[in-house]
């Protein structure tokens, strides 16, 4: 009787978060629609133009991704040399010290510093600098926007890497030492190929929150409405583009911007749907 | 601990009966909820007004910063009391609703604010703002603004404008002023919430863009002016129509308005022709129903709707407007808008006699 009541009470909270995942896709599905009825979804999405002169309004979500696509992939790229040092550090070298200790919770205390902090340090710290060592003159854009963002998402990367670091199985390194293998030879030998999938994923978790930063990157990137043209010009993101119009937003902008906010749901998906099928691969394997 | 308990209800009610007891001089009405919506330009000065309002009469008034569009939006489905808006209706939008009265509250204005090393004072006329800001002018030693000051020393650096990146009444009234001023602004670019200003960063609200220009050498931007006097950054002058470089101060402001104005308000009053006008300035108002008898709503609540905003033209409530740093409203505004007040019936009688 009890095992069959907590059958029930476990199926209905498990049930619940597929109904709010699929109450969200219908939501942003039908408000979405009038969007690409009037557009066109493939025009929607390969439009550059963005205007809202009266009559003649036209919004297209092709800067808004390559803002997002742009500012996630040098973030992915800024945190690389910072976070895997951490995780073998932590994971590898200095395993079960204190001193790895100290360093990962000051790694993780990275993660729970919420994101208008990383935005005023931003703007009131890094671009400043960045005018100063004269690489924009108005120091917003696309690359202040992804050095924020890498240090933001280097904590996810990092402790995530660290943990699967650590699961590799001791006497696998013990058995590459015994062969005579160095240390470095051990991580890229052993630890890498091992952890690799789990390296991985936590990689994966970290652009899934580079993706979708909203707060940080309207600060910096300079929000404006054009493919941006190098690094350090300004452009917008999906995320930024909707904080910054849903307020004054009707009719068909306001349908546009959920249908850059579905754009972005899929896209945050499909990643996490990739990254996914190369772990599973990688296990196999 | 149960005798302080006790002391402090006696006390707490002893309170609420010295604060109704001010409700003598609303000839016996019950205190009302009123609610409202609609532009955030004007809401330090509107939470200043609806307490001291609240103080006299006991009336409650919320208000919702949820922008013009949607104040009006919620005026038109007769779910508010009132709406705010920082810009009239079009002939257009009055036809499609029952009869309404505008009602100005206060005045304000936008500010061409920027930052240059060492220029203390800056002088520039409508055409070079918009050509600023459709990037025909792009360096600060440009001729034309040297032209118009002589006497700094302007660097030889980009220009770099700041717009604001969110729909805003602010940037409504600065277009309207350049569509009036500049030809090719008009053509080009034209006057809304949201324009495609084509060069240049945007940020988010006035505290966006005023902390860009802050932090950013040899910016130019426009903020609103209760954020910009508020925050003591430097602006420009703006030439008017009668060729004076006008400061925008509260003076200037209500000047703008010293001129004709029709009778029910509606009208936009930048690049006003008068003396002393400071060109970027705007009325804001508050939007009520003509006849107030609506979804249910009693007629103390629509006695209490214009107690406020008779309130609001009081001379003590225009007062506040300089301490929130708007501009009062002129005495001929002021006047036409009591004189609409009367026109406001319940049930086809008027509640003011």
């Amino acid at each position: 009787m009890n095992d069959k009541l907590y059958k029930i009470l476990l199926f209905l909270a498990a049930s619940v978060m597929p109904v709010v995942c699929g109450g969200v896709v219908y939501a942003l599905v039908t408000d979405a629609y009038g969007a690409f009825e009037h557009f066109g979804f493939f025009k929607f999405l390969t439009s550059s133009e963005w205007s809202y002169t009266e009559g003649a309004e036209q919004y297209g979500a092709l800067p808004f991704i390559t803002g997002t696509l742009m500012t996630t992939l040098l973030a992915l790229i800024f945190c690389i040399p910072f976070s895997l040092p951490v995780a073998l550090f932590v994971g590898e070298y200095f395993k079960g010290t204190k001193i790895a200790a100290i360093l990962s919770t000051v790694t993780d205390l990275l993660a729970g510093i919420p994101s208008i902090i990383y935005g005023l340090w931003g703007f009131y710290t890094l671009r400043p600098i960045i005018m100063a060592l004269d690489i924009s003159p108005q120091g917003s854009g696309i690359l202040t926007a992804s050095l924020v963002l890498a240090i933001m998402i280097v904590p996810y990367a990092a402790s995530l890497s660290a943990e699967f670091i650590k699961m590799v199985p001791n006497d696998l390194k013990e058995g590459a030492y015994s062969l005579g293998a160095t240390r470095a030879e051990v991580i890229r030998k052993v630890v890498f190929p091992v952890a690799g999938s789990g390296i991985f994923s936590s990689y994966i978790l970290a652009i899934g929150r580079a993706l979708g930063e909203t707060m940080t990157v309207t600060m910096l990137i300079g929000n404006t409405n054009n493919i941006p043209d190098s690094i350090t010009s300004t452009g917008n993101s999906m995320a930024s583009i909707i904080a910054n119009q849903f307020g004054e937003a009707d009719d068909l902008r306001l349908s546009s911007l959920i249908a850059i906010g579905l754009i972005l749901f899929l896209i945050t998906a499909f990643i996490n749907l990739i990254g996914k099928m190369l772990i599973k691969r990688a296990r196999i394997a | 601990m149960k005798k302080i308990f006790k002391s402090a209800v006696t006390f707490a009610v002893a309170l609420a009966m010295v604060a109704c007891g001010g409700n003598a001089n609303n000839g016996g009405r019950e205190p009302q909820e009123l609610s409202g919506a609609g532009a955030t330009f004007p809401l330090p000065f509107y939470n200043v007004i609806f307490e001291q309002f609240g103080q006299l009469n006991g009336d409650q008034v919320a208000y919702g910063g949820i922008g013009s569009g949607g104040g009006v939006r919620n005026l038109r489905d007769k779910i508010v009391d009132f709406a705010g808006s920082d810009a009239f209706l079009s002939d257009k939008e009055m036809a499609e609703m029952a009869p309404v009265v505008h009602i100005p509250t206060c005045m304000g204005a936008v500010v061409v604010a920027y930052n240059l090393d060492s220029v203390k004072e800056l002088r520039l006329s409508g055409e070079v703002i918009a050509d600023i800001f459709a990037g025909e002018i792009r360096m600060w030693n440009d001729e034309r603004i040297a032209a118009l000051n002589p006497d700094v020393k302007l660097p030889s650096e980009a220009i770099i404008p700041v717009y604001r990146s969110d729909g805003s009444g602010t940037t409504f009234v600065f277009t309207d002023y350049l569509t009036k001023v500049s030809p090719a602004w008009a053509s080009k670019y034209g006057t809304g919430k949201s324009v495609n200003f084509p060069v240049g960063q945007a940020a988010k609200g006035n505290p966006g863009v005023a902390g860009v220009i802050k932090q950013t050498k040899n910016t130019i931007g426009y903020v609103g002016s209760e954020y910009a006097f508020a925050q003591k950054i430097p602006y420009a002058r703006v030439q008017n129509p009668r060729g004076e470089f006008v400061l925008p101060t509260s003076a200037t402001i209500s000047a703008a308005a010293s001129g004709e104005i029709p009778v029910d308000t509606r009208c936009s009053i930048t690049n006003a022709d008068a003396v002393g006008a400071y060109p970027i300035s705007t009325f804001t108002w508050m939007i009520i129903y003509k006849e107030q008898n609506y979804s249910d709503r009693t007629k103390e609540q629509a006695e209490a709707t214009l107690d406020l905003l008779e309130y609001i033209l009081s001379d003590e409530a225009q007062h506040i407007t300089l301490e929130v740093h708007y501009a009062p409203l002129p005495p001929k505004a002021k006047e036409l808008s009591l004189t609409n007040l009367k026109t406001v019936t319940y049930d086809g009688i008027s509640i003011l006699i």
